[in-house]
């Protein structure tokens, strides 16, 4: 029986800085016969643990097709995060995954595509959006729209140039609180939607970033007539486990971290924005 | 009174001083002595109880030795090294104008400051003068009540200036405070459980003494850490580890005093001033408690 | 030898059962008195079991009583089910060791240790039934549970006398053992009719030859369940599960309930399929080694419903909504069954005896006056 629970150390081979207390840390694992065996789908997410202190889940960011590499970006938010930001090139982590169910990069095979994010929701749509465009053909158009605070919380910045140079996409950034240098949209994330031309039959979207961005967004695009089981959204709960037995990630009926990150909207609706789900 | 050890609330200031900490304890685990973190002992009005458990570390102690530097413990050592300290452990209570001046020059010299038992955490056992008459009390016990200089109240050190972290239970658990050095020295924010005893009664299989014996046993809104020791040996939990969750109570929120200190009358057939004895105790002032206890006066 | 499926074996050769046993190498478990209840414990002979002891549960309240008859089995229950046994409260999962360049790490299986359990009731083997479910046929299997598990000899014991918190009839679990028993045992006055319900307990009856049990015997026995069941008081209404509970999530019963919870997750604590764990992380002073457990959570804690910086459920009120919510109805959708298995352990060690059933029952009862959609309202947020 393989131990679901063992932590396999990895390294930190690069860190990048990638906004205020946030880094990207790409991860080798240490053991040969672990990372030649390890394989992940975009949008899964892996439990990084720092010794001593423990585990969070965090999702991975880089490209399925380079399994060996494992980047994730991870903003210090609590004891274990703001721990894990103090480390340094060659010290170690640890990995337990990939776990849970990733974007569903067949199903959107031949469609449209709007990518909807917000903050740090970027972070698990890059492997998707890496994974379309090595198939450009296969896709439809993209237009990926990103919403930040400040201009400051923008990451990947020199992503989206470059998503936004790419055939048929299209890529819309806004900011509330922007600074003068700020080149794109001032206002919500949503405002968003009106100006992008949507062909509703043949759209998918995929969303990930806070649940009020869900809460306030996807009724917008049903407007414009995308049926809820065309929208796939992201989302978050306490993780302990990572394989659906500690209870804590629960959504109404579903374990987000084995049913979930990734969840078809129509499913989830019913328990979104509802008090103490 | 601060929130406690619970939340994994960030704090950017203590992050900066706990990864100074963590610094200067990697650099004294690779044989700089000199860089080993500081730390000192202080005791206010308390028993030093909460000063034993430190010394009870017994293995442990000489590892804590080596990982800080004992700058100032007076109940250990006559060594006295001036601050600042990267660490303060505060025993006791504020009961006397001069101490309510000394916890200033303490945290001055402190980054990071515990409050260590029931006494800095919560005032302890002697703020059940904060609902008497302290000068009747002198006139009483003291042959010469004029040499007595003391305030009329017992208070928490975080009434007076801010508390980084919290210990509680009268004495404190040492691997409660062993945890809280390791993460700290490790550049860790601390976080111990906010949950009620409870949990760690039944992990450990006890009959609940409530249930099975009608005990008033307060465990239900006791913040959990000793180890369930009371109910494991039959008796009632009497919160010497203070209130579950916040210390300061809104509503609907644990812990529900008022529940359970109207099932001790209700169904316990405790009569009013024995529930207001049993929320008055170690932690009587802990605010949960105290709104408790005070709530029975009128009853 | 033909293999035996059912026999009997009067009360003062009971010890023949235990002896059997012990000779196979399983430690003995059964209930013992203690501090005013029944607690699983090892034991070595027939007078360590509770002769002539009786409780008497009821919501926020448990006794025992000494009745003076030679009676066996006669305490329904104690605190405890069958969950300790294969889900410990805590279980240390990995060590983890710095090394030269960074650490390593080992898990840390139990060893596999043969227990047979004496007196196990018919809801805590659906209580393990369930456990068994969600530790060992999801799509991550526990080895840790699954060792523990796979040593477990379980004699079940047919429930002949109800408690007033027992409600298993209505939950379809009890009084009388089904299936996830090695042994099952009726105590009909001074005899113990004794039922196979596995080859292992099959085995083990054969080798004791006991005396073929009259048809008599085995209907008085049947007669006695059925009694059990019927004089159940309390009942929980699952007909219209999960929907209904769902559609409840504004009850004005919610805060009705919330002002008498403490949140202490004692009922959780004693729920034989409560399942939430947290992690722990014990480093040493030195910081060389550290480890890596799991304990027994509650979704009572704060710590529970956490998320970076907010608590999705900060109210006594929100995490009694999610304990039913969960139990009753979310479960089905997860597992196909209810969480519930009617044992009435969180009625009787609810501190001030909040009592389950009345609660869905006041919970239900209004709802049907309301909106019966079929997809629940969309509240508002918090």
């Amino acid at each position: 029986m393989i131990n679901p629970y063992l932590i396999h150390p990895a390294t930190i081979m690069e860190k990048i800085r990638e906004a205020d207390s946030i880094h990207t840390y790409r991860l080798r694992l240490n053991d040969e016969e672990t990372r030649r065996n390890f394989r992940f789908a975009a949008g899964q997410f892996n439990m990084v643990y720092l010794f001593g202190v423990g585990e969070v889940a965090i999702s991975i960011v880089s490209d399925p097709e380079e399994p060996e590499r494992l980047d994730h970006t991870i903003r210090s938010v609590g004891r274990v995060t703001s721990a894990i930001a103090q480390l340094q090139l060659g010290e170690t982590l640890g990995i337990r995954g990939p776990f849970g169910q990733g974007w569903p990069l067949e199903a959107v095979r031949g469609h449209d595509v709007v990518i909807v994010t917000g903050g740090l929701g970027c972070a698990p749509v890059v492997g998707a959006i890496d994974y379309m465009f090595r198939r450009r053909r296969h896709y439809g158009s993209v237009k990926i729209i990103h919403g930040v605070k400040t201009s400051r919380d923008l990451l990947f910045h020199e992503r989206f140039e470059a998503w936004g140079k790419q055939p048929d996409t299209e890529v819309l950034l806004a900011s509330t609180r922007p600074d003068e240098t700020w080149r794109y949209h001032v206002g919500v994330v949503t405002d968003l939607f009106e100006r992008v031309t949507l062909d509703p039959a043949k759209t998918m979207v995929l969303m990930c970033g806070p649940e009020i961005m869900m809460r306030l967004g996807v009724p917008i695009l049903m407007r414009r007539g995308i049926p809820a089981t065309a929208i796939y959204v992201s989302l978050e709960r306490h993780m302990e486990c990572g394989i659906g037995l500690c209870g804590h990630c629960q959504m109404g009926p579903y374990f987000l971290c084995k049913d979930g990150p990734v969840m078809r909207y129509d499913l989830v609706e019913p328990w979104l924005g509802r008090g103490g789900v | 009174m601060s929130q406690g050890i619970g939340l994994d609330i960030r704090n950017p200031q203590l992050e900066t001083i706990i990864g100074e900490i963590r610094r200067m304890s990697r650099l004294a685990s690779n044989g700089l002595e000199s860089q080993r973190p500081r730390l000192g002992v202080f005791k206010f009005a308390s028993c030093d109880g909460c000063q034993l458990s430190i010394l009870n570390l017994e293995d442990e102690l000489l590892a804590l030795g080596q990982a800080l530097d004992i700058a100032y413990f007076p109940e250990a050592s006559s060594t006295i090294d001036s601050g600042p300290y990267e660490l303060a452990l505060v025993e006791g209570s504020i009961t006397t104008e001069e101490d309510a001046h000394r916890i200033r020059f303490v945290r001055e010299q402190a980054k990071v400051l515990i409050t260590i038992g029931a006494c800095a955490t919560a005032g302890g056992i002697q703020a059940l003068r904060n609902w008497g008459d302290v000068e009747s009390f002198k006139q009483v016990v003291y042959p010469s009540p004029h040499y007595i200089q003391s305030l009329k109240t017992s208070t928490p050190i975080a009434e007076h200036v801010h508390v980084d972290f919290e210990l509680w239970g009268c004495p404190i658990d040492k691997g409660q405070l062993l945890r809280v050095i390791t993460d700290l020295l490790a550049g860790v924010q601390p976080r111990l459980p906010v949950e009620s005893v409870c949990l760690e009664c039944k992990r450990r299989g006890n009959v609940c003494v409530m249930v099975a014996k009608g005990l008033a046993c307060l465990g239900p809104v006791t913040r959990a850490g000793c180890g369930a020791i009371c109910p494991s040996m039959g008796r009632d939990c009497y919160g010497c580890f203070g209130p579950t969750e916040g210390t300061r109570k809104g509503p609907g929120l644990p812990p529900n005093t008022a529940s359970l200190a109207n099932h001790f009358h209700d169904g316990l057939h405790l009569i009013p001033v024995e529930v207001l004895r049993r929320f008055r105790g170690i932690n009587g002032y802990a605010v949960p408690f105290r709104e408790e206890s005070n709530a029975w006066e009128q009853r | 030898m033909a293999r035996e499926t059912c026999g009997i074996l009067s009360r003062t050769n009971f010890h023949r059962l235990l002896d059997a046993l012990s000779a196979k190498g399983y430690r003995l478990v059964g209930p013992m008195v203690h501090d005013g209840a029944v607690v699983w414990d090892t034991i070595q002979r027939v007078s360590d079991l509770p002769i002539g002891w009786r409780d008497h549960q009821e919501p926020g309240r448990y006794r025992l009583e000494q009745t003076g008859s030679q009676e066996i089995f006669g305490v329904v229950h104690g605190p405890q089910s069958l969950k300790p046994f294969a889900f410990t409260p805590r279980e240390p999962l990995v060590q983890i060791e710095r090394s030269k360049d960074g650490f390593t790490t080992r898990s840390t299986l139990p060893s596999s240790e043969k227990v047979a359990i004496i007196g196990a009731r018919a809801c805590d083997l659906a209580g393990l039934g369930i456990q068994d479910q969600i530790f060992l046929q999801g799509e991550y299997q526990d080895p840790y549970y699954a060792t523990r598990r796979g040593g477990l000899f379980i004699i079940a014991v047919n429930c002949t006398r109800a408690l007033q918190t027992c409600f298993c009839a209505s939950m379809d679990t009890g009084p009388c053992a089904k299936n996830g028993f090695d042994l099952a045992l009726t105590e009909v006055d001074d005899q113990l009719l004794i039922e196979a319900g596995s080859e292992a307990g099959s085995d083990l009856l054969s080798a004791l030859s006991l005396s073929p049990a009259s048809q008599g015997l085995t209907r008085q026995a049947a007669a006695l369940g059925d009694a059990c069941a019927q004089s159940q008081v309390r009942r929980l209404d699952r007909t219209r599960l999960p929907q209904a509970l769902y559609e409840a999530h504004e009850h004005p019963r919610w805060d009705d309930v919330a002002a008498r919870c403490l949140a202490c997750a004692n009922c959780t604590m004693v729920c034989p399929t409560c399942f939430c764990h947290k992690v722990e992380e014990t480093p040493d002073l030195t910081r060389q080694n550290s480890e890596h457990s799991r304990l027994w959570d509650s979704c009572f804690t704060q710590e529970h419903g956490y998320i970076h910086g907010k608590n999705i459920r900060p109210t006594i009120k929100d995490r009694y909504r999610m304990w039913v919510t969960h139990k009753l109805a979310s479960w089905i959708d997860q597992f196909g069954t209810s969480g519930c298995v009617g044992c009435g352990r969180c009625i009787t060690w609810c501190p001030v005896g909040i009592d389950l059933t009345e609660e869905v029952s006041a919970l239900l009862k209004s709802s049907e006056q309301r909106s019966t959609s079929s997809r629940p309202q969309e509240a508002p947020g918090r």
